[in-house]
């Protein structure tokens, strides 16, 4: 139990650092950066207690803000993102969910893809309405959404697959 | 009551939800409108030590690059020493009007609609709100947070940067702002289409604001046209520092910035 909360606690502190300090000074093309913090929303082990999930995934977004001096985009699309996960992770992974027995070591690699994906895209699509801010720019909050989407989902496959503890 | 009690209950986690979103997007929208994204900025303890601790770090990557940008800066000040001794100015009140403080980026951004910089000094070395920021080359900001240690820039690539500059060839002025675009390329307008102009031409800063000295270089013109009532230019300007690569910038110090605060105050 100890080892779970230790193992959350560093892992927030570790991809807020990762992504402040790398990843948001990438800037490959000119303006494209990946956002990897929120793998800290998809890897949040499933419990109950979805309040404490909801108000850390705030937190998280928060202190990206902070580091980024980006007013609230971040907290809002990883709020959101905590709230319809649920959602995503039964439709991604079945019925296992309901049980609470998945595991992410044990899911299938296309499993994990679509629950990936989904939630991204979303978390971007928000991120970058929020960011831009203005109806007429529609196309370039598309564009961004979308090349950006791609990138933060080779990176995050790259690092969960990286730090994946398999048996061998 | 009861029953509104047991609502908030059984929906407690779409409550909570609705709440931090809510929070999260007025912050949002407040960071939106000019100078009022103070409560969330990365001039604080946490943000500037973290910053601090990776930039001493990553400083030796650019050292040669910028030890070339600081020769030639040495260069140009030396030659002006040696050739003019009339340089100075004769009215030396007016020349201490400002005082210069070094400075280094901690964290710099270009790919964003609103970028900020943030600096190692603060309200320590007497750093305030509304002080100006240069490099060697030409403009890069405006102070717009303090902590102790730390300050905030509002990037002249920020859309909601307004900053007064001048042509230098014919002293008509107008207003510098982003359209969030290019990092290279600022937008000046408010220039009457009884101007002449040509491309190349230099963009000084007007000296009107108490943020800049007068003559500090901005950019150069790289193209124009005249807006929708075609009374006034919209000039494409080229800048001349490189805004993605910033390393050591200087902070001016306006002395004076007080008393002109005040007698505009008595003027209103």
């Amino acid at each position: 139990m100890n080892n779970t909360v230790l193992n959350t606690v560093l892992r927030f502190i570790g991809l807020v650092l990762l992504q402040v300090i790398i990843c948001s000074n990438i800037n490959f093309l000119g303006y494209l950066n990946p956002y990897i913090y929120i793998i800290f929303i998809f890897l949040y082990p499933i419990s109950n207690n979805r309040l404490l999930f909801i108000f850390l995934s705030f937190l998280l977004g928060l202190s990206v803000d902070l580091f980024l001096d980006s007013g609230g985009v971040h907290a809002t699309a990883s709020v959101a993102i905590a709230y319809v996960r649920p959602l995503f992770l039964k439709f991604s992974f079945g019925a296992a969910y309901e049980y609470q027995a998945i595991k992410f070591s044990n899911t299938t690699f296309s499993q994990r893809l679509i629950y990936f994906i989904s939630l991204i895209v979303i978390h971007h699509a928000l991120l970058f309405s929020l960011v831009i801010f203005d109806q007429n720019e529609a196309l370039l909050i598309i564009k961004q959404t979308f090349y950006s989407s791609i990138f933060t989902l080779i990176i995050c496959l790259l690092l969960t697959s990286l730090f994946s503890k398999k048996e061998l | 009551m009861q029953q509104l009690f047991n609502f908030f209950i059984k929906n407690k986690t779409f409550v909570l939800f609705l709440l931090l979103f809510s929070c999260g997007l007025s912050l949002t929208i407040q960071s939106n409108e000019y100078q009022r994204s103070k409560f969330i900025n990365s001039a604080n303890q946490i943000s500037g030590s973290v910053y601090g601790a990776f930039h001493s770090l990553s400083q030796y990557f650019h050292l040669k690059k910028e030890n070339e940008i600081l020769l030639k800066e040495n260069n140009r000040l030396k030659t002006l020493m040696f050739s003019e001794e009339k340089w100075r100015s004769i009215d030396t009140v007016l020349e201490k009007k400002y005082a210069i403080q070094p400075s280094l980026v901690y964290k710099n951004s270009f790919a964003l609609p609103n970028n900020y910089l943030t600096l190692n000094k603060g309200q320590k070395d007497s750093i305030k709100e509304d002080y100006g920021v240069i490099t060697s080359n030409g403009i890069v900001g405006i102070i717009d947070a303090v902590s102790s240690n730390y300050s905030r820039v509002l990037s002249i690539l920020n859309t909601n940067s307004r900053v007064n500059v001048k042509l230098k060839k014919t002293n008509y002025f107008g207003i510098l702002s982003w359209d969030g675009k290019s990092p290279d390329v600022v937008q000046l307008k408010d220039i009457q289409d009884l101007v002449k102009l040509a491309v190349g031409d230099t963009i000084v800063t007007s000296g009107y604001s108490s943020t800049f000295p007068p003559n500090i270089p901005v950019g150069s013109i790289l193209s124009y046209a005249l807006n929708e009532t075609e009374d006034l230019y919209i000039i494409e300007v080229k800048l001349f520092n490189d805004m993605k690569n910033l390393e050591h910038v200087y902070i001016i110090k306006n002395t004076a910035i007080n008393e002109l605060k005040a007698l505009n105050i008595l003027d209103e």
